[in-house]
């Protein structure tokens, strides 16, 4: 399924978080958002996903518009993981997994208990259904929650920061079982080097605007990541792989031009 | 120079990993048979207890009488009007209102995902002594008679209810800390008033009854009172049991929640709309009667697990039982006199609830 934004405008307390953004992603696609903090990428998810309603433009699903259908309806094809994590009430991993279920009609506890069941074995964590979420790693509740994704049954995935406070194999680990979903997804990520290596298409983000698109070889060029990130970025060559990585290190003094907004 | 090989330390695998909080569970199914029967003892035991001695035989006999329409011989009369009068209107009611403040302690709780939060946070029962006091000490709305209680302390819930909606009402929906903040500072300000009243009070009689009110009693039940507060506790039960897959969601987050097609506002204002309702009905029968919805949810969720469907399923019958030992208790312990209901569910309360988070296995705040 194929995810259109198309002139998103967020404005709070007289800030426009999101200006007039336009993107698109294509079916069974991953795409990647980056951008400095406090550039939109949570803001412009959460319109997606629905949890906030945009002052101006559309969100569409093969054309349809997000906030004009059912709010289950839309549930049904477009799952999310937020980046909030709640730690008032101790459900166990398979009802936080079975909460996916909730958008769907004609279900019985049969069926669901299989397509959660799937989804559990899908991302390894089914022999923690009976513990609690809340005594989880982070890695492992990741991997609830795409878990819960995945129950769901949706067609596109939208992911905010699914990586963050993860070490560096359980990032790795997420953002595969992401890519072997085969959903459309869109996701805000922090690391570029990740982003590089897992997305089909990098959007960069900053002051709420698309200030450059494409694969991203050719988006992350270290002039771009100097006036966006305010960081002097170094290509090398992975020795064995050959994957281009970037090293960071701060712009030289003085020269740093200001890319938080 | 010399260096030693750098040593990795792998921790063995932790072997107790399986026990760790959710592991027991109770079924849920024999959990509601136990507790329904246990229900039906205590309205027998409710019923066949009190000051006024009436032997087991009697109390049955009476109850058959009552119920298959027989007769009784005239030196039964004053016993009859007792059991079926006094008492059991009195323990049916308060298994009414156990099983609403129980109901409405689940759905409070996961409207401002607060596990401390009991139906009283709202501020709606402050308002509702505002007007239950103006009627004990100032003789408003006398021509109402009997009703003027009920009535009075029921509209004011509900104008307690409008004003803190108007007040905890923000452009992003009914937000939980909104909703506490405004609750519990009008609640302070209804109290204000409440004691003004009380102070205010010429007869010392009065004042008493007040207090009664303030911390729940059951003494004024009567049958009158009866259907409207079990219509109200059982249709606010069966929105809220019907609805809690979506208490779920949101009780995992507003984001969360959303992503799952729940709206959280809607959801927030359907929820406060319900809480409202049945706080305001159950509190113009009984009172403040504290701790049975702050207590009842988290024994239940100890025992069932989080998952409101499983619930909401024991809830209202863990409520119903406590409280109907709760009220014959108080009205046992110092007979012929009576205690308000909402000490004993304090005495009975505080040292179980502390008994069951020491014992751990309850998670809350992040622990």
């Amino acid at each position: 399924m194929r995810l259109d934004i198309e002139g998103i405008t967020v404005e709070a307390a007289g800030a426009r978080l999101v200006d007039d953004l336009r993107l698109t992603v294509d079916s069974g696609a991953f795409v990647g958002l980056v951008g400095p903090n406090g550039s939109g990428k949570s803001t412009l998810l959460r319109c997606v996903y629905r949890a906030l309603r945009p002052a101006d433009g559309v969100v569409r699903l093969d054309g349809d518009d997000v906030h004009a259908m059912a709010p289950r309806a839309a549930a049904r094809v477009l799952a999310a993981l937020p980046q909030e994590s709640s730690a008032e009430f101790d459900f166990t991993v398979a009802e936080v997994v079975a909460m996916g279920r909730l958008p769907h009609r004609d279900r019985t506890a049969a069926s669901d208990r299989e397509i959660c069941a799937a989804a559990m074995d899908r991302t390894g964590v089914a022999h923690l259904a009976d513990r609690g979420f809340l005594a989880l790693s982070g890695g492992e509740k990741q991997r609830v929650l795409i878990a819960r994704a995945l129950a769901q049954q949706p067609q596109v995935l939208v992911l905010d920061e699914p990586t963050n406070h993860l070490d560096i194999a359980h990032q790795l680990d997420v953002l595969s079982l992401v890519r072997a979903s085969g959903l459309t997804v869109l996701a805000a990520l922090h690391d570029l080097n990740l982003a590089a290596a897992h997305c089909d298409v990098l959007y960069v983000i900053e002051g709420g605007r698309v200030v450059a698109s494409g694969a991203p070889h050719d988006v992350l060029q270290p002039a771009l990541l100097a006036e966006v990130f305010g960081v002097r970025a170094h290509p090398v060559r992975h020795p064995e792989t050959g994957v281009v990585q970037l090293l960071f290190d701060l712009l030289p003094q003085g020269t740093t031009t200001c890319a938080s907004s | 120079m010399h260096r030693s090989p750098t040593r990795i330390v792998r921790p063995k695998p932790k072997s107790g990993a399986s026990r760790l909080p959710g592991a027991s569970r109770v079924s849920v199914v024999s959990l509601v048979l136990a507790l329904g029967l246990l229900l039906l003892v205590s309205l027998v035991c409710g019923v066949g207890l009190g000051a006024a001695g009436i032997g087991w035989g009697d109390v049955f006999r009476l109850l058959g009488a009552g119920l298959t329409g027989g007769t009784i011989d005239a030196g039964d009369v004053a016993a009859y009007a007792i059991v079926w009068e006094i008492r059991l209107p009195r323990v049916v009611l308060g298994a009414v209102v156990g099983a609403g403040l129980a109901s409405v302690g689940v759905a409070v709780q996961a409207m401002v995902r607060n596990a401390l939060a009991d139906p009283f946070v709202l501020g709606i029962s402050s308002g509702a002594a505002v007007g239950a006091n103006a009627v004990i000490l100032l003789g408003a709305f006398a021509g109402l008679g009997v009703w003027a209680l009920s009535l009075s302390a029921f509209a004011s819930a509900l104008a307690a209810t409008a004003l803190v909606y108007a007040v905890a009402r923000s452009p992003h929906g009914l937000t939980p800390l909104r909703l506490i903040l405004t609750g519990t500072a009008l609640a302070y300000g209804f109290e204000a008033v409440t004691t003004v009243m009380v102070f205010g009070a010429a007869r010392g009689e009065a004042a008493r009854s007040a207090m009664m009110w303030l911390l729940g009693s059951l003494g004024g039940a009567t049958w009158a009172q009866v259907p409207l507060a079990a219509v109200t506790v059982a249709a606010g039960w069966v929105w809220l049991r019907w609805r809690a897959e979506a208490l779920n969601a949101l009780a995992m987050g507003d984001e969360t929640s959303a992503a799952l097609g729940v709206q959280p506002a809607w959801l927030r204002r359907e929820l406060f709309l319900v809480t409202a309702a049945v706080t305001g009905t159950v509190v113009a029968v009984s009172g403040a009667i504290g701790f049975v919805g702050l207590m009842v949810p988290h024994v239940v969720r100890m025992l069932v697990g989080a998952d409101h469907r499983r619930v909401l399923a024991v809830a209202p019958l863990a409520g119903a039982v406590l409280l109907v030992w709760a009220d014959l208790l108080s009205r046992l312990l110092l007979a012929p006199a009576e205690l308000p209901v909402g000490v004993i569910t304090a005495v009975v309360g505080v040292p179980a609830f502390l008994l069951l988070m020491r014992r751990g296995g309850y998670a809350f705040g992040g622990r």
